[in-house]
């Protein structure tokens, strides 16, 4: 009855109705596209503006200087330092978390009590504020008087330079930040497992297969999905990192010696510290490139249908 | 996997297991309560828990800091952006689920391209547009870039999706305005969409970094990151005031996480898995 003369309606009216809704959702759209406009889309113009003029914010003068903030940026060896850094932290990081994460994920199907509680304890990181959080591993990482190092004495092993010490710094913070998405991993682990049909481990069971043969036959095949999007997604993360590294190394920002700088604390320093605006929008432009071409590889990837 | 008995020694492994991994996550936020309640004598001690448990850091950390107007600062950034959020996102997602008009795919597809546009590449113009504007060290300065995400659009435009066209088509026959049919009528049924983008952006606003510390400049406007960090950089080894800090920042999210627990990794697995 409802749709009948709903139906009707526009038979009637029709031009005149959909111009009228047309005009209220352009209504509806206006505030949000101008703020899109003003806000996302002329500021990403305008930075890539500003990365090819020399552009300090304290001088008026500012000369067009073609690629010359990519040239020197590529002979300046804090930003290689930035730029290594970043992908070992990706290639450190998102291995650890991703296998971590299934570990868990797996293991908590595996139980019925006390499920809610895990999820929820291995969670609690990922909603603590990262700043306050930086800081705590800050002092658990404390040379003579952090805990671990307490612990590693007290069971007799030699206390570590955590931190200080350039050949674990990347190391000790990649660890701060895998603790912190593990829940998260855990959570979207636990939706594509259970996401994955009963009927598939019922058909391999009778089949005779067991254990590991189910795991790398069926779940990991099913999981696909799930793994791709979850890679994507921590490795665009870890390219962003920025404020766990500088919290966790305030009076030297992304040392010992450069050895846990990244892209984007590089940035904020270039930018904000140095005021070479045209060398932090030249590194900006390279990042999203980079983060660009990941995001539309993810879509090919994720856009070929499943095979079961 | 079905059927497997109670006292299978696989199973109490996996308790173990879990158990002894749940320790390690949780035990930063134990030593951080233990050491924000030390006195500063005992700080450096080996012992695990305070010999002398106090409040004192606690207290010089709300009397002698301005802690106290930090949290505000953040309260008020967070929930203004919050409704901001919830309002603007849900109108569009509306909007571009629910109504027909010339350009509506080509508008669509721009807002979901500007979440491709990193952060970091807007700070630098957004921090010459706010000094051009005199935005700088105020509340809009610090708010205004996330007052419309294209995030929740999205979130927003896929469940409107599910809402019936004749729920709506009823509600005009009831002579319901266009404004009205989207308020009192698509809202309602979006209601868990709706919540977990709220809870998001409250706790993405909360925590947030980059900018804040950019436009920030005097002490009185900081939000509680921002605050936390340069007060902790400014403390040196004081130790029990920064811990005692930080557990004022944790606390209040942990209880909110435990409120809405529910909720919160709903919303993740909601929003994750639809990107």
């Amino acid at each position: 009855m409802v749709t009948q003369v709903a139906a009707a309606r526009p038979l009637r009216r029709g031009l005149r109705i959909g111009q009228q809704r047309a005009l209220w959702a352009y209504l509806f759209l206006a505030v949000p596209l101008l703020f899109f406009a003003g806000i996302r889309i002329l500021p990403a113009i305008s930075s890539l503006y500003i990365s090819v003029h020399e552009w300090n914010i304290i001088s008026p003068v500012r000369p067009y200087v073609g690629l010359a903030n990519f040239q020197t940026l590529s002979g300046d060896p804090r930003f290689a330092h930035a730029a290594i850094n970043t992908v070992r932290y990706v290639l450190v990081g998102i291995p650890a978390q991703m296998v971590l994460g299934l570990g868990l994920a797996l293991l908590l199907q595996r139980i019925v009590r006390f499920r809610g509680l895990f999820r929820a304890l291995y969670f609690m990181p990922f909603i603590t504020p990262i700043v306050a959080a930086s800081w705590v591993w800050q002092w658990m990482y404390s040379q003579h008087l952090g805990p671990l190092n307490k612990i590693l004495l007290g069971v007799g092993l030699p206390a570590q330079g955590f931190l200080r010490d350039p050949d674990q710094a990347l190391y000790a913070v990649a660890a701060m930040v895998v603790w912190q998405y593990l829940g998260f991993q855990v959570v979207i682990f636990l939706a594509g497992l259970e996401a994955i049909p009963r009927v598939y481990y019922e058909a391999a069971q009778v089949d005779g297969a067991t254990g590991w043969r189910l795991f790398w036959r069926i779940t990991l095949p099913l999981l696909n999905p799930t793994i791709v999007f979850s890679v994507v997604y921590s490795t665009i993360v870890y390219l962003q990192l920025f404020t766990q590294v500088l919290n966790m190394t305030f009076q030297d920002q992304g040392g010992p010696l450069a050895t846990t700088l990244t892209l984007v604390l590089y940035v904020y320093q270039l930018g904000f510290q140095r005021f070479r605006m045209g060398e932090a929008a030249a590194a900006t432009a390279i990042l999203f490139v980079v983060i660009l071409t990941i995001t539309l590889l993810q879509m090919k990837i994720l856009s070929k249908p499943v095979e079961y | 996997m079905a059927g497997r008995a109670r006292g299978d020694p696989r199973v109490v492994l996996s308790y173990l297991i879990l158990a002894a991994g749940s320790v390690v996550v949780a035990f930063p936020f134990i030593w951080m309560v233990a050491s924000s309640l030390k006195p500063l004598t005992e700080i450096f001690d080996v012992r695990f828990l305070p010999t002398q448990p106090t409040l004192e850091n606690y207290a010089e950390v709300l009397t002698r800091t301005q802690f106290p107007r930090w949290f505000a600062n953040s309260l008020i950034i967070a929930a203004i952006t919050t409704v901001s959020v919830a309002f603007f996102d849900a109108l569009v997602g509306y909007a571009l689920a629910k109504l027909q008009f010339p350009g509506r795919g080509l508008i669509f597809v721009l807002i979901l391209a500007t979440l491709m546009i990193p952060t970091e590449m807007l700070v630098i113009p957004w921090y010459i547009m706010s000094s051009a504007n005199g935005w700088i060290n105020t509340y809009w300065g610090i708010m205004f870039p996330g007052l419309i995400t294209a995030f929740g659009i999205f979130l927003i435009r896929q469940f409107m999706s599910g809402v019936p066209d004749e729920l709506l088509d009823a509600g005009r026959i009831d002579g319901v305005g266009e404004f009205g049919l989207f308020w009192r009528i698509a809202l309602p049924q979006v209601k868990p969409a709706m919540a977990a983008l709220c809870i998001f952006t409250f706790l993405g606003n909360w925590n947030a970094f980059l900018w804040p510390m950019i436009v920030i400049q005097t002490p009185n406007m900081r939000t509680l990151p921002v605050g936390l960090a340069l007060f902790s950089g400014e403390a040196g080894s004081s130790w029990n005031l920064i811990m005692a800090g930080s557990a004022l920042a944790i606390i209040p999210v942990l209880l909110v996480f435990l409120v809405l627990q529910r909720q919160i990794i709903e919303g993740i697995v909601l929003t994750g898995l639809r990107n």
